[in-house]
């Protein structure tokens, strides 16, 4: 998809305006994040597996060549086909020649945030394929001609209201004329449109939680069953997947499977969880009779060795982006691409450049929630601070923040000045307003007063000088 | 494998290599790893389903009713009973598609005359639909199919009421003894093509978060366990 991840700031404003967004923001931060507490709770055993999550993708990733091509045998062994795409460019080529070798005229697609990044509906509908989008969060944005806000839950931005005019608009014409009201009256009919689709579809398309090398074998989560249908139904199935989605044995798969689900929506696990080995068997009743695989780099094996691959070992469960402050304030379209919240602040600067997406790692307060929750411990906060360093290495940081930095560095290497210097600027403060405990406008700061009041400094002088009248001495919880 | 293919093959492979700064894996190094795949290690044991049997499928039941299953513990010879009694009850015809196993085809149908049954995968028309089951997780409550002629995928996926028969022998604690049970039975270099395991009934959070039942699978499951 076309980034807009440069126009960040812009985003953020129109977002922040938009009250239906604002209404949906308000049911995430207490849906996904208060269930995903629960379920760790009920789990005694979940800390010890993040951190066995954590170990199993590193292995993966330290010795990722020998299992991508021990996963190739293996899909091969059983009749599959694996294809090797370094860039989005080949995957679009590889999977659109796919497409029409089995002479597609519709692909079923079950959700793949790797087929958003690669932009390959665009690529389809341009050879003349019809790609039918059949989870229901991405059904509805497709019919909106809408990207994805969430990695798991692609509609969280749009409330019942507004899929139901969404479904009145594009339905009416199958004959469905009445205006829905109701939740399952909504998924009724979505099952309804789309099990046609999926009974007259030529392929399936999915992508992969994991893919195991032991046995060949691609792993898919989903609540829905869209993902089943789509690699049972037509007779082709392709599986789009990045390289770093292998991982060694079935016994790695069940330690990830168990921080995957409670991380995303706090289930104990999802409703189906499927491993695929192949195509159909000559004595199977029903299945494909093609299996092919499509393995994309797209700049991941760059990221290996470095101090940002860290974030490889990302299982896309998206509780990131669910405890952030940030994005609970914002949604996920502002941040203009595929990967949004503290993982998109990370990813995108490594997919589509610095330049196009600096200010994702900027927004940030570092508060830590994303790492503290994330199943496989990635440090967000840290990797998202690796950018910064690198954009102000590259001068790619705003004049402001860099004088600004310069100066505060220049102060805070003189103590005795420091001192001063805040004393009389504590003052200042006093001076401006602190009888209302609270600023309207302040001189430098204009970029926040505009849209809330600046808090003002407590009566008592400054950190330095309360810490000094407090006897220095640390204070103990 | 086309010249095209190869050479994006390597130059994935050597990417990954350089970045690594090393070159293909060898020795003691290859060793290790392909000796972590030939005996998989298990993670952390999850402690609430190390059980004795009887207590595990008490267990498996339990957490299948959580997640909007519903659970009949019956005797074998009471399952075609029980079949014609859900569907009775949940005025569903008396019509299903039945996957053609052995374990299915030992109990006596014909005890139930109204029922009407269909040996075979499923068609988009079915609306119930019959099959055994590979295994049961008792820490989750999860069904878990292996597909093969005795159990076509489309027949745990089309129909609207989804009803699964489960032995009780066949519960076990966690995903582990699953693995376990595959390579005992289709080796380890042949699984089957499509290993499903089911927790509940299809479902979706996607409008405003609420899970709604009945996304594009099953609306309802209905899980015989049978004694044995």
């Amino acid at each position: 998809m076309q980034s807009t991840a440069h126009d960040f700031k812009e985003n953020v404003g129109t977002a922040l305006a938009d009250p239906n967004l604002q209404d949906s923001l308000a049911k995430l931060k207490v849906g996904f994040s208060e269930r995903r507490r629960q379920a760790a709770e009920r789990l005694p055993e979940f800390e010890a597996l993040r951190d066995r999550a954590r170990d199993i993708k590193n292995h993966a990733l330290a010795n990722l060549d020998f299992y991508l091509e021990e996963f190739e045998r293996k899909v091969t062994a059983l009749g599959g086909h694996v294809h090797w795409a370094p860039t989005a460019a080949d995957a679009r080529q590889i999977i659109g020649d796919l497409c029409k070798s089995a002479g597609a005229r519709t692909v079923a697609k079950s959700k793949s945030m790797v087929a958003e990044e690669i932009a390959l509906n665009e690529h389809l509908e341009g050879l003349g394929i019809a790609p039918i989008e059949t989870d229901l969060g991405e059904y509805i944005i497709q019919l909106r001609h809408e990207p994805p806000s969430h990695i798991i839950a692609p509609a969280v931005h749009l409330t019942k209201d507004q899929v139901a005019d969404t479904f009145l608009e594009h339905h009416a014409p199958l004959g469905f004329t009445k205006r829905l009201t109701e939740r399952n009256d909504l998924v009724a009919e979505a099952r309804y449109v789309l099990r046609q689709k999926f009974l007259e579809a030529d392929v399936g398309l999915t992508g992969a939680n994991f893919l195991v090398a032991e046995t060949g074998s691609s792993m898919l989560v989903t609540n829905e069953g869209n993902a089943d249908l789509s690699n049972t139904l037509p007779r082709m199935h392709i599986v789009l997947a990045s390289i770093e989605k292998v991982i060694p044995t079935l016994e790695d798969a069940a330690v990830l499977l168990r921080v995957l689900a409670r991380s995303a929506t706090g289930q104990e696990s999802s409703a189906y969880t499927t491993l695929n080995t192949g195509p159909r068997r000559d004595s199977d009743l029903d299945g494909p009779s093609q299996y092919h695989v499509v393995l994309l780099d797209n700049g991941r094996s760059s990221v290996l060795g470095t101090e940002m691959q860290d974030m490889l070992r990302c299982i896309r469960c998206g509780a990131c982006m669910n405890h952030c402050p940030v994005y609970g304030a914002i949604g996920g379209h502002a941040y203009g691409w595929v990967y949004p919240g503290p993982i998109g602040a990370v990813l995108t600067p490594q997919l589509i450049g610095v330049d196009e997406a600096g200010d994702l790692p900027n927004a940030s307060t570092f508060c830590g929630r994303c790492e503290s929750v994330c199943p496989v411990r990635i440090p967000l906060p840290g990797l998202m601070r690796h950018w910064r360093e690198r954009e102000f290495e590259r001068h790619l940081t705003p004049r402001a923040v860099r004088q600004g930095l310069a100066l505060w560095s220049f102060l805070a290497r003189r103590p005795k000045l420091y001192r001063r210097v805040t004393q009389v600027a504590n003052r200042m403060l006093a001076l401006f307003g602190r009888a209302d405990g609270r600023y309207r406008k302040l001189p430098l700061a204009g970029g926040w007063t505009q849209f809330r009041d600046f808090p003002a400094p407590p009566a008592g002088g400054t950190f330095h000088a309360q810490w000094a009248r407090h006897g220095g001495a640390r204070v103990r919880p | 494998m086309s010249d095209t293919t190869n050479s994006a093959r390597a130059q994935i492979l050597n990417g990954i290599r350089r970045s690594l700064r090393r070159g293909e894996l060898g020795g003691q190094q290859r060793q290790a790893v392909e000796q972590r795949l030939a005996t998989p290690e298990r993670g952390p044991i999850v402690a609430r389903a190390q059980l004795p049997q009887a207590e595990k499928v008490a267990l498996f039941c339990q957490w299948a009713e959580v997640n909007n299953a519903t659970v009949a513990r019956v005797e074998p010879r009471d399952v075609p009973a029980e079949v014609a009694s859900y569907l009775a009850r949940n005025n569903l015809p008396a019509e299903a598609a039945v996957a053609p196993s052995p374990l299915l085809g030992g109990y006596d149908w014909e005890s139930q005359k109204l029922l009407v049954l269909r040996r075979g995968r499923a068609e988009g028309s079915d609306q119930v639909s019959i099959t055994g089951a590979f295994a049961g997780i008792a820490e989750t409550g999860t069904l878990v199919m292996a597909s093969g002629p005795d159990h076509p995928v489309s027949l745990n996926l089309l129909p609207d009421t989804h009803i699964v028969v489960l032995r009780e022998s066949d519960v076990v604690s966690g995903y582990e003894e699953v693995w376990a049970k595959l390579r005992d039975r289709y080796g380890k270099n042949n699984m089957p093509r499509t290993v499903n395991t089911i927790t509940g009934p299809s479902r979706t959070g996607d409008i405003e978060q609420a899970m709604e039942l009945g996304a594009h699978g099953p609306r309802r499951l209905h899980i015989l366990v049978v004694r044995d």
